[in-house]
């Protein structure tokens, strides 16, 4: 009798703990399924993010930066406000694009269920998902059009909200504040080169940038400027940054001199040295 | 006079199809593994069999799209070549075979005895290989292969040009290359001798080892790595594939050995995602060969390369792939023709003998794999040839002084098996590995003319880092 209950106690709190970890994660009409989440990750993700999910796994020491550890819950790829969770929808589409210049590949592979599997797995490894909703998503007003006025209000902006000081004049990751640069678990993180490539970790569309700057890489120096950036002017530092990149780009190139910064970095680091041989090399090495 | 051809080779008959090539390998690239930091199980359902994760990554030229696609990558983890080899124990039923009726004695006549056995440790062949990007969107591969005694071929070598005018529906491979099969060879789940190979892809009706003209053998088959160039492309998570090859008609071999004809290849896949269920695949493909029926001559021996009076054969094939969960399905069907000289041993220059025709087949096998989790795969298959028209009238005397019948030359073949991986890692993979296949052809054992059945037993461990 005593057996019993104590078997069905033991039965309800084994469902209980199930429940609790049937986190679950909708995108559209997709719904993820946290146990064979599980599976997928087990497959594909434990090498790096771990089997309890702290990033700690066996390929960590060789992986630079760190794979993200989800227990904090802290994602650089957000839709959301600073601080926020992100949606459903945010990690989903982190894990089909991956995570540009990182080991993280894209997984767009898989298939659409395996990755909302993948989702809700994911948010289980934090009790945050339990108790916090997602961050709302900020509102991302018409994209004004890419002009060379805007790409040159874009480029005083640039100067004004000191993005320079950390990124470069440019945008070679160099600024004077670059150096020493630590993300939220102290591990040394450099500044985005814009000039490497025309791809971003959070996407590489205007929305995706627009959305960067605006809701910040949580976990890393990069800040949220949405406090001191009205939306139109955020638009013109987005087509500014797309200057840099090397893609053939939606903005003519300027003329060097006349927007883009031409004066030397004020201050030489190991990381502007680096950068200098790059770009005495010409345009783009390997 | 083309009946006594006939004859002497059917002893050997269809047996060249059922014959397990000595080496053939399968492919595996934990350089990949190191490289990357993922393990086997991110490109792999079961190694070597590819996921859609590792076919993308493969189609993309071996390139990721993340950091470490450069060919300067370094890491102290990253070793960029890798080695397979599967230390094993077999045994070996050959079924009806001929035999001296005094062993040793080779004029006490023949007598066919019911089954030969044999069995004991072993060594699979050996691969050593490389493969990577030689720049961004240069790709190549590069893979010397022995036989369990260290004789070493090239079993594949080729260079990639990725993503040509900056689009993945645009890429070039130039030399020896596995033909883009439906389900690969290559990286497939069984290695016993007579559960190798995908009979379809090797099949000849036209009597594989029957000597043409001077000599030359109709060995062509699909499974086999073949030499020339490969245009290919595929959308962005490679679920629509297309990909088509042009290669000389040596089936494989360098040195041009043949004629100087060509050889096509086509294949076209489309993939879909079905709610709850997995990605669903399904495709066609066909292949056009030409094989030469006499060679010029000096004194005699035959002049290499200068094969002539080619005649053709084709191969045309449809198959889905189907997911389920954790059970996925392959199935493909084949239909071949080999043309009425191919099937009869003629020279073009000389008349058919009477009543040869064309031979054709149907076949297919349906493959069924249980992927409880990454470390265990089961593995069943069963495969049939059909012979539909046979080259020769019915009737016509073998050897065995049997008349053939229609369903001549008919294979099924069954294998089960399963593999299971206690070593997961993006460092390289072991696995222990146990299969049983089962092999039979209808009317052709030597003397009774009765049908042929052997089998194959193996257990080893598969090796590669
Ligand atoms: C080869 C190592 C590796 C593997 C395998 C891997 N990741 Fe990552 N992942 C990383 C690294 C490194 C980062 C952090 C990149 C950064 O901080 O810029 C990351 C970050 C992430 C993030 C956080 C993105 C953000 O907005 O902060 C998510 C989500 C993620 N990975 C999911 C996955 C999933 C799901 C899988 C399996 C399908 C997976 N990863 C497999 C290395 C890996
Ligand atoms: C305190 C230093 C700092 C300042 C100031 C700063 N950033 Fe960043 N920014 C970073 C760092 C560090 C990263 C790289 C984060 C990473 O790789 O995870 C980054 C990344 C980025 C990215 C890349 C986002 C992506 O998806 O990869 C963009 C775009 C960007 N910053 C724009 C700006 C703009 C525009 C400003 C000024 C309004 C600015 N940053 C100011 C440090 C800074």
């Amino acid at each position: 009798m005593h057996n019993q209950l104590r078997f069905i106690i033991a039965a309800a709190a084994l469902l209980a703990a199930n429940a609790a970890l049937a986190q679950d994660a909708k995108v559209g009409s997709l719904v993820g399924d946290v146990h064979q989440g599980q599976q997928v990750y087990r497959r594909y993700c434990i090498g790096c993010h771990g089997a309890r999910g702290d990033g700690l796994g066996d390929n960590a020491p060789w992986v630079d930066p760190k794979p993200r550890d989800f227990t904090s819950a802290t994602f650089k790829c957000r839709s959301t406000p600073t601080g926020t969770l992100p949606t459903d929808e945010d990690l989903f589409n982190t894990i089909g694009r991956g995570l540009h210049a990182t080991a993280m590949p894209s997984w767009g592979a898989l298939t659409k269920q395996q990755r909302i599997n993948l989702v809700a797995y994911i948010k289980s490894f934090s009790p945050r998902f339990k108790e916090e909703k997602a961050g709302d998503p900020i509102p991302i007003p018409a994209e004004s059009p890419a002009t060379a006025e805007s790409v040159h209000r874009g480029a005083e902006l640039f100067q004004k909200m000191n993005c320079w000081s950390c990124h470069g004049k440019q945008g070679h990751g160099n600024g004077p504040s670059s150096v020493g640069l630590t993300d939220s678990k102290g591990f040394p993180i450099t500044p985005y080169d814009f000039t490497s490539t025309s791809q971003f970790k959070c996407g590489e569309g205007s929305h995706d940038l627009y959305r960067a700057f605006m809701t910040g890489l949580d976990g890393t120096p990069m800040p949220s400027f949405a406090d001191s950036l009205e939306p139109s002017a955020a638009w013109d530092l987005v087509h500014y940054v797309q200057t840099f990149g090397t893609s053939k780009g939606r903005v003519k190139p300027v003329p060097a001199g006349t927007i883009r910064a031409s004066a030397p970095e004020n201050r030489p680091s190991p990381a502007d040295s680096k950068d200098k041989a790059k770009a005495g090399g010409g345009s783009e090495q390997q | 006079m083309q009946i006594p051809v006939l004859k002497r080779a059917v002893a050997a008959l269809f047996v060249a199809v059922v014959v397990s090539l000595a080496s053939r390998p399968a492919m595996a690239i934990p350089a990949f593994a190191r490289k990357y930091g993922l393990p086997c199980s991110a490109c792999h359902e079961a190694w070597p069999k590819l996921n859609n994760f590792g076919q993308t990554f493969r189609d993309n030229g071996y390139q990721l799209g993340n950091d470490r696609d450069a060919p300067i990558y370094q890491n102290p983890s990253y070793f960029p070549s890798t080695v397979r080899i599967t230390p094993q124990w077999h045994m070996e039923n050959s079924g009806r075979t001929a035999v001296d009726a005094v062993p040793g004695n080779a004029s006490s006549g023949l007598v066919e005895s019911r089954n030969i056995r044999s069995s004991g440790f072993d060594l699979s062949g050996f691969d050593l290989w490389t493969a990577g990007t030689v720049s961004k969107n240069i790709s190549f591969l590069v893979l010397p292969s022995a036989d369990a005694t260290a004789a070493f071929h090239f079993e594949s070598f080729w260079v990639r040009f990725d993503n040509l005018l900056g689009t993945h529906w645009l890429n070039l491979k130039v030399g020896k290359h596995e033909l883009d099969l439906p389900v690969s060879e290559k990286r497939e789940l069984t290695l016993s001798n007579d559960g190798a190979n995908y009979q379809v892809y090797h099949f000849a009706p036209g009597n594989p080892l029957l000597p043409l003209g001077n000599g030359q053998v109709n060995g062509f088959g699909l499974g086999n790595n073949q030499l020339g160039l490969e245009l290919s492309g595929h959308s962005h998570n490679s679920y629509t594939r297309y990909a088509f090859s042009l290669v000389s008609n040596t089936d494989g071999q360098p040195n041009l050995p043949s004629s100087s004809g060509y050889d096509f290849y086509a294949h076209l896949s489309q993939a879909v995602e079905l709610p709850h269920m997995g990605l669903q695949r399904f495709g066609v493909l066909g292949f056009r060969g030409v094989v030469p029926t006499y060679f010029q001559t000096a004194n005699g021996a035959v002049i290499s390369g200068s094969g002539a009076g080619d005649r053709s054969f084709y191969r045309a094939g449809a198959y889905g792939i189907w997911y389920l969960g954790k059970f996925d399905l392959s199935t493909v069907f084949m239909h071949g023709q080999d043309s009425a000289f191919l099937a009869t041993g003629t020279p073009s220059t000389q008349v058919l003998p009477a009543g040869g025709r064309s031979a054709t087949w149907n076949g297919g096998f349906a493959e069924l794999h249980y992927n409880p989790n990454p470390q265990l795969v089961l593995v069943g298959r069963y495969e049939l040839i059909r012979m539909a028209q046979q080259g020769f009238p019915l009737g016509t005397l073998l050897t065995n002084n049997h008349p053939l019948f229609a369903r001549f030359g008919n294979i099924d073949n069954y294998v089960l098996g399963y593999r299971w991986y206690p070593i997961m890692i993006s460092r390289g993979g072991l696995a222990w590995h146990q299969e049983y296949s089962w092999l039979r052809s209808l009317g052709t054992a030597p003397l009774s003319g009765l049908n042929v059945a052997g089998s194959s037993y193996m257990m080893g461990f598969d090796v590669a880092f």
